[in-house]
Formats: structure tokens, sequence, C-alpha cells
């Protein structure tokens, strides 16, 4: 079994190490220090963090003050309420004069469970994917999500990383390499290629293996950097594959199977099958059962890919 | 003092000029904030038009961001610009936006125009100030309509929590927006006491077209040992073009040929 380790807790411990060598790095945070894990970098650098209360709106447009004086803050809440509710201060006062401001939001998808269809952020990709001079991340564990805010570090602008509350297995090791608009091969494969982004990817690795057996050989393809995306390796895998399988916890309009659909459209169209929320809300519940409901299992996955292969 | 009243009067005929040139703008809230913009960047703000990212500059940020013209303005008599961009207001491929871009114009400090949000900017601006133990001050102008913004109020508690004595806004208090009079649209009164409680340090200005008067308030805001401070200023919209005065329907209109020139003849008596 692998260790487990939530995407939120790598980034509340990495932060930690970013700040001893970043001293203009600040963090902000919206009454959630605790659920973000930001709180773990207060408690290294309680000068540094800054926790603006309840009020989402101001985290983000106190954070473009900071960066326009060259601090290098990283805001942090959920996603719903960051992208969603903040949403066009993020849009004017940090993407279009181009601050330098990370936005690092968690409990994203629906993976967020018991507290409901309320708190599950199923739009944040599409929302902060629209905006121009906008990096959407979306890291697949611990690992990625480290590689992540480093990637964050190098650019001089806004990014967006977007953080799960569940535990998810840890893929990758520290020889993982991660780079800004490429796609990671995971596996290799003729017949389909899943594509895959956050906490779908083991169960894309997963629906690989099972459909192995079914003598199907399935590629996967690690999406991370979700803005810019990969469209070389999108437009290769579809030539030699013919089929491609999009895998999110997020909702099929406007995530990683639109921005999928779009290469596609542009320069390879091939059958594509999008594995994701299909346009509803969530709920409460247990993490395992919901995914089950909401079609986001290896099983979902591997039946997708039946169907993209056959519709070749 | 005649050399402020020379230098506002100058900004005004610019602000007319280039709203009518481009034939669109906001001439109302640009004219009743120009002594506020002139005492400013001619008198309190430590700016060099050379040098328009200096570190320990004061920053100006303008939330209410469709007064651009009187910004542009301002910018330019001080020098940051050659006059002659001001024709170019709001034309394609222009630096002069319609609301102001921090990377297109020098001398902005920050991109503005949605509503609420400057403050918000100006409040996380005056606390890396206080994390540098920086000496500059922030100032903000908010017009009065904008206060019905939440997200004033967000920064408003905010900026008192930190203790942020280096921030410095004025409330344009013109009593008018898009819509009509602001106290019959959504009344934000009291100004004053609704700051009061948030913490700030409030100075009203009788007078908000009188540099004496907003040079007293500057200066004892300036002062302010551990709040920050809001100097709300009575001022008139359209101020100085007696078409345009008190007159909500010239918030965001630009005057035609025949108007412009009414004015400039206006301001030049």
């Amino acid at each position: 079994m692998a260790e487990k380790k939530s995407t939120r807790q790598a980034y509340g411990e990495y932060l930690v190490k970013l700040g001893e060598t970043n001293e203009n790095l600040v963090v902000l945070d919206a009454d959630l220090s605790g659920a973000t894990k930001t709180n773990i970098f207060k408690k290294a650098y309680p000068d540094r963090h800054f926790n603006v209360g309840i009020a989402e709106a101001n985290l983000m447009g106190m954070s473009a003050g900071l960066a326009t004086a060259g601090k290098v803050p990283f805001a942090s809440t959920f996603a719903i309420f960051g992208a969603g509710r903040a949403y066009e201060i993020i849009r004017n006062s940090i993407c279009y004069p181009k601050l330098n401001v990370k936005i690092a939001l968690t409990h994203s998808g629906i993976s967020v469970g018991e507290d409901g269809g309320s708190h599950q952020s199923i739009e944040d990709i599409a929302l902060m994917r629209v905006i121009p001079n906008m990096t959407v991340l979306s890291p697949a564990d611990a690992v990625e999500t480290e590689k992540m805010m480093d990637a964050a570090l190098a650019i001089n602008g806004p990014v967006y990383i977007r953080l799960g509350r569940s535990d998810v297995p840890v893929l990758f090791d520290e020889t993982y390499v991660f780079e800004v608009g490429k796609a990671g091969l995971l596996k290799s494969g003729e017949d389909v290629t899943i594509i895959a982004t956050g906490m779908m990817v083991g169960p894309a690795m997963e629906a690989a293996e099972r459909l192995k057996v079914d003598g199907i050989s399935a590629q996967v393809l690690n999406m991370g950097s979700i803005k810019p995306i990969d469209v070389d390796a999108i437009s290769d895998a579809a030539i030699k594959t013919g089929a491609i399988v999009t895998a999110e916890e997020h909702s099929i309009i406007g995530g990683l199977g639109s921005a999928v659909a779009e290469v596609l459209g542009d320069v390879a169209p091939v059958p594509l099958e999008r594995v994701g929320v299909k346009d509803l809300f969530g709920q409460s519940g247990k993490v395992a059962p919901l995914m089950e409901k909401y079609g986001l299992t290896a099983n979902d996955i591997v039946e997708a890919a039946q169907k993209a292969i056959g519709r070749k | 003092m005649a050399f402020l009243e020379e230098t506002v009067r100058g900004i005004r005929k610019d602000i007319v000029k280039m709203i009518g040139k481009a034939a669109s703008g906001h001439p109302g809230g640009s004219l009743s904030s120009a002594e506020i913009l002139t005492l400013l960047y001619f008198e309190q703000m430590n700016v060099d038009e050379k040098n328009p990212k200096k570190d320990d500059r004061d920053r100006f940020v303008l939330s209410k961001g469709h007064a651009a013209p009187v910004l542009y303005a301002t910018l330019a008599a001080k020098g940051f610009f050659p006059r002659e961009e001001l024709q170019d207001l709001r034309q394609l491929g222009s630096m002069l936006q319609g609301h102001p871009d921090m990377n297109k114009v020098p001398g902005v400090d920050m991109s503005t125009g949605s509503l609420g949000q400057g403050i918000s900017v100006a409040a996380g601006m005056a606390l890396a100030g206080k994390i540098d133990n920086k000496a500059h001050k922030v100032f903000v102008l908010l017009g009065d309509g904008e206060l019905q913004e939440g997200l004033v109020w967000e920064a408003a508690m905010a900026a008192s929590h930190y203790q942020l004595n280096n921030l410095i806004a004025f409330v344009d208090n013109n009593n008018l927006q898009i819509d009509g009079a602001i106290c019959e649209v959504m009344s934000p009164f009291p100004i004053d006491a609704k700051f009061k409680a948030f913490g700030w340090n409030v100075i009203t200005v009788e007078d908000g077209h009188s540099f004496d008067e907003l040079r007293t308030a500057v200066e004892a805001a300036k002062k302010s040992e551990d709040k920050p401070t809001v100097i709300i200023c009575q001022t008139v919209k359209g101020k100085c073009v007696s078409f345009m005065e008190n007159n909500a329907g010239w918030h965001g209109k630009g005057p035609n040929a025949e108007e412009v020139k009414q004015a400039l003849a206006e301001l030049e008596a």
C-alpha cells in the first residue's frame, strides 16, 4: 500500500520550506488556516502569515497589493470561495495587471465529502482557466504539489494551484520532474490514451491495468499543467492511439475535458469521452461512495475507454 | 497657492478636452476630485516623475478607476508622460485605457476600474510597507457610490485590524452616482460614523475643492499613530463646468464640440 497524503497537507508543509529561502514569501488565509494547512507556515513564520478573516474578496485584493510591493503572496481558502466568490477580484486585480500572486485553493472537487454540494467546487478549473495571464496547475499527489509550488515561484505572474482535502496515494518520488505546459507520460499504450489530472491520475493508472486484462493497451498521461496545456502531447496521443478519455474531479464543462476537446478540435479530431462531474452539483457523503455516485472511479474510466475505442 | 490653482485649472481643461476628443469617459467624478489629486501629486506625495517606480515613493490608488482622466491629466501635468498622449484617451492602442492600467501608464501604481477593489489592494500595499518598516504612505481615492461595494468594508476592517496608519483614503463625496443621488439609489450615509465604527481615524473636509482644507486634513492624517485615516471630502460633481455641476447625467458621457468650447471658456474665465 502506497503512502497516502493530501495535497493540502503537502502544500502547508512545503510552504515552510519555501519560506526558508524566500523572505518575500507571505501567506494569506481567510479563517481556514487549519483546513488549508497554512497554519503550518504560520507556526514557522508568524510574522509572514496574515489571516484576513472570512473575507475572500479582500484576501485576493490585499494579496494583489502585497504583490505590487515585491511580496510573493500565497493566498489560500477553499476553492469554492477563492475561485467562486472572489473570482472577479482575481480577474481584475491579479490577472489583469499580471501580479505575482499564487492562488492555492484547497477542498476542490467533490472529495470534500460531508460538507456537501455548497462546498464542493466543480467549476474552479473552468473559472481560472478562462482568465488571460493565469497559469492553472492541478497536482496528482504530494510530490507533484511540491514541484508545482517550485514551478509557480519561478513564474512572475498569477498561478492557480488546485488542491484537495482527501488523502491520495503518493505516486511520484523525488526524482519526478514537473514542467509547466508539459504532460507526463506515465504509461505508454496503443489503443487509447487516458488523460487525467489531480486525484483521478491514480484511478487512471488502475483503469489502464484493468484494460490490459481485456487485451486493451491504454496509454496514460498526467496533465498537471492544465493551462498552458501540452498541445503536442495531446495531438501525438490522438494520432498514435486514435481515441482519448479525460478524467478529472471537476465538471466535464470547462475543465480538463473541455481543454482537451479544444485541442482535439483544433489539431487532431478523434473520439473523446470525458469522465467528470456531469453538470451536476455534489452532495454530502463519504468520499468513496461520492466518487462512485458521480462516476469518478477506475471502472468509469474503463467503460469510457471501451466506448471511445468503439467509436473509432 | 496660485500655483496649485493654476495647475488644477489646467488639469480640468485637459479633462474636458480629452473626454471631448474621446467622445466617451467620466467627466463628473474627474472634475470633482481634481483638487485632491493636484494637492497630492504637486505637494503632498513623494513621487519622482523621472523615476516612477522608485522604491520609497508614496503610492496612489484610484479606487474609483472611472475617474481615470483626472489621474492621467495630473500625471501628465507632473511630467510622468507628454501631455500630447492625453488626446489618445480610450483610443485603440493607447496607453490611456478607459480605466487605469499600471503596466501601460508611467506613474499609475495599480490597475483599477472595478469598484471596491482599489482600497483592498491599497490595504495590501500598506501592509507590505509595514512588513518592511517603510516610511511611505499609500493614498487611495474612493467614490461615495463606491462605498456600496461590500469589499470596501472588508478592506476597511482589515486596515484597522492591521493598524495601517500609513493608509490614507479619500472619499469623493459628490453625492451622485450613475443612476442618480446616492441617498436615493442606496444611501451610504452616515459615512463618517461607518468608518469610525470600523476603527478608522475620520476627518471631514467641508470644501473638497479648498487646497487649504485638504492640506490640513492630509497633514493630520499623516500623523495618525495607529489607525488608517479616511478624509471625507464634500465635493461638487462636474465642478467648475456650470452645465455639468451636480448633474448625474454627466457621470459617464463625453461633451460634444460645442460643450467642450463652453466648458473651456468657463474654465478660462
